[in-house]
């Protein structure tokens, strides 16, 4: 029979193959359309010409305001409600369900929602309008309004995209012995202390993969910035797309994949070590 | 019960997978995309077709990319494949398209198409690459409630770019609001108006003037008009949509991509040309055809179906139901009130006096995509981000000039001919 030694190979090599075929092939592929001619030719003009876009710079910028924006909101406000549904008694799936419809949303029609809201003849002028608040039609996503118009981004990306974090992060409560939080009752913590000296440590494991998904989803926003902003706020996964669609250059796209995933992995490589996890937390 | 129900359910099913493998045509087309346009294709226009059609809709955006994967199937799906002459030209340098002589010449006898197309349709080569299969063009479309703030003593129908300047200072001055709207969004087809429009008509070229004196005193005219257009002009795609919320009154676009506003709302809109410049009206004529892949499963069965399309009757009701003009000379009977404002609007750009057609860019290939973005380029950075506008042309027009020599395309119209050698970006 089968040596037992082998079996867990055995077992993950479907999985394995999977990968390779599916992630590991593209992602050489594309590496190689970064840096080669079509005629064979090793070059770097790939890259000099996605960094010497005119969008490069401002691609770049916009994206990383907006992770640095909408992830630390979504983790504070994911672990708000993560708690509260530790408080809530009757109905709990019923919140939790309700919070999490958003996931089941594609993301361009989460945005063409929100443009239905913020566009100029939309929901909230009509509001707005209604208690007198302004006059006519305003402006809000438009190049000449850029703070509103990144505040309404990050409103529409943070009703999207907030219900991972918060899965993940009640998933991780929940696993938390209720032994440490009474001990520290007992000894006289006050619930803010529970929280910060207790829960937050415990829930480290939690955070770090709720921070990796969600900064590396962050880095890909896309089609809630083009259903709202248009051209008018560049994203670096929006550029690679324009590349390879619009102006049908799969190389220079390419490179823009290759930079992505490199922002990716270096912002993983930070979170795994800014929030090391030590072996005993691991259950 | 429950079973029989499942099993009849999956016989319905397979008899249904059988049919689709079997005698459907499939054509995959850039053009009739909208949803509403591509049921007009299936349910009214290709009703009559001798054949079950498959009609599959495809982005521009990702057509080559298709049937690069298409052409390079073991087996062919894709019996005729639909698309703008310049969708069509890339397709064909990767010698993707059968040669249709024979096919034009046993249809000629028939119906009479339209010369000009016709040569189109040989791609620059002398074999007949695509049947020309219907044409189409950019104009403007005003509500009715702006006409009251034209300038005095401008005809809307010989309008200039200084009075429509006018026209949408006075529109903002009135209302408070932006009213002159362009599609300068990402699905929009402002590179077109560039190409088709403004170019043609201030500087009376579009690739050899690109940076020259005329251009940048266009740029600077152009900067300070925007100061009146609507600043979502830079989301919107298909203008039909700001036209019909009343977002915007007048509007540059593809006629089809006003039709519906039109179709909708007969009463409230006039059709009307772009305006003109100092080198003319220049407006961009847009031919749509009809190929045979290389690869095709059944060039029988695609000849029947371009025949049926090319039939002075198919014609006229494509005009009737998705606002595409007749290639072939039809009988055109009454028209519905909106597709009667396109029709004229369309008559209109053909007709003026001082008329600049300019072409689709052809000969591009490849290159046709960053030929786009060279334009828009150019207007991010001068019109959106205030950058100077001599430097902005003086790059702008480098990276043109390397374009057109990497695709080693020729001249074309408005631009004078520079026979086989790229067309060059005058310093």
């Amino acid at each position: 029979m089968t040596n037992p030694h082998r079996l867990p190979y055995l077992l993950v090599a479907p999985s394995v193959a999977f990968l390779a075929l599916l992630f590991l092939w593209p992602l050489a592929e594309t590496v190689l359309m970064a840096f080669i001619t079509p005629d064979g030719r090793t070059t770097g003009e790939y890259i000099a010409k996605m960094v010497g876009d005119l969008n490069f710079g401002v691609a770049l910028r916009n994206t990383l305001i907006l992770v640095a924006v909408i992830v630390p909101l979504q983790v504070c406000i994911a672990l708000g409600l993560a708690m509260m549904l530790q408080k809530v008694e009757r109905g709990r799936m019923t919140h939790l369900y309700v919070w999490t419809i958003p996931l089941g949303i594609s993301d361009l029609a989460a945005g063409i929602v929100w443009l239905a809201i913020l566009t100029d003849r939309g929901y909230l002028n009509s509001v707005l309008q209604l208690f007198g608040a302004i006059d006519g039609p305003t402006t809000w996503l438009s190049i000449r309004t850029p703070v509103a118009l990144f505040v309404c981004v990050i409103l529409a990306e943070i009703w999207r995209a907030t219900a991972i974090v918060l899965v993940i992060l009640v998933a991780g409560v929940q696993l938390i012995p209720k032994e440490y939080n009474e001990a520290a009752e007992v000894f006289g913590a006050s619930a803010w202390q529970r929280f910060v000296k207790v829960t937050l440590p415990l829930l480290k494991p939690s955070l770090q993969s709720a921070l990796i998904l969600r900064t590396v989803l962050a880095f890909e926003v896309f089609a809630v910035v083009y259903a709202l902003a248009g051209r008018d706020l560049p994203v670096l996964v929006g550029e690679a797309y324009n590349w390879q669609a619009q102006y049908q250059n799969t190389h220079v796209a390419s490179a823009y994949a290759l930079f992505i995933l490199l922002v990716s992995i270096g912002s993983t490589l930070i979170y795994l070590r800014a929030l090391r996890v030590r072996k005993e937390t691991l259950a | 019960m429950k079973l029989t129900f499942r099993l009849v359910a999956t016989a319905a099913l397979l008899a249904g997978q059988a049919t689709l493998a079997g005698a459907q045509t499939t054509i995959v087309s850039t053009q009739l995309r909208p949803i509403e346009e591509a049921e007009k294709m299936r349910n009214v226009i290709l009703k009559g077709a001798p054949d079950a059609v498959n009609f599959v809709p495809e982005d521009p955006n990702t057509y080559l990319t298709r049937m690069k994967a298409e052409l390079g199937a073991a087996q062919g799906k894709v019996h005729a494949t639909i698309g703008l002459d310049g969708e069509l030209g890339p397709v064909n340098s990767l010698g993707g398209l059968q040669d249709l002589d024979d096919i034009v010449t046993k249809l000629g006898s028939s119906r009479q198409f339209s010369a000009a197309a016709l040569s189109l349709g040989k791609l620059g080569g002398d074999k007949q690459r695509f049947v020309p299969l219907m044409t189409n063009t950019f104009q403007m479309v005003a509500n009715k409630q702006a006409l009251k703030h034209l300038p005095a003593g401008a005809d809307i129908n010989a309008l200039t770019y200084a009075q429509l300047k006018a026209w949408a200072k006075a529109m903002k001055d009135a209302t408070g609001e932006a009213k002159l709207g362009f599609p300068a969004g990402p699905r929009g087809l402002m590179h077109r108006f560039f190409q088709g429009s403004l170019y043609p008509s201030y500087t009376g070229g579009v690739v050899r003037t690109y940076a020259n004196a005329d251009a940048a005193a266009m740029w600077a005219d152009f900067k300070d008009l925007w100061q009146y257009v609507n600043p979502r002009s830079t989301a919107y795609g298909f203008m039909e949509e700001p036209l019909k919320t009343g977002e915007v009154w007048v509007a540059f676009d593809h006629t089809a991509r006003l039709l519906p506003a039109l179709v909708d709302k007969p009463n409230d809109f006039v059709t009307f040309p772009a305006p003109s410049a100092g080198k003319g009206r220049g407006f961009m004529p847009v031919i749509v055809g009809i190929s045979v892949p290389k690869n095709t499963p059944d060039r029988a069965a695609a000849e029947r179906v371009i025949d049926h399309l090319t039939k002075p009757a198919t014609q006229a009701v494509i005009l009737r139901e998705v606002g595409f003009f007749p290639i072939v000379k039809a009988d055109l009977g009454q028209l519905s009130p909106g597709v009667q404002l396109a029709a004229d609007g369309m008559n209109k750009v053909f007709s003026s006096k001082d008329g600049r057609a300019s072409l689709l860019p052809a000969g591009l290939g490849a290159k046709n995509g960053e030929f786009n973005k060279v334009f828009i380029d150019t207007f991010t950075r001068i019109v959106l981000r205030n950058e100077d506008i001599k430097s902005v042309l003086a790059e702008q027009g480098k990276a043109m000039d390397q374009i057109m020599k990497d695709a080693a395309a020729p001249c074309w119209a408005p631009d004078a001919s520079s026979g086989a050698a790229p067309c060059p970006v005058a310093q």
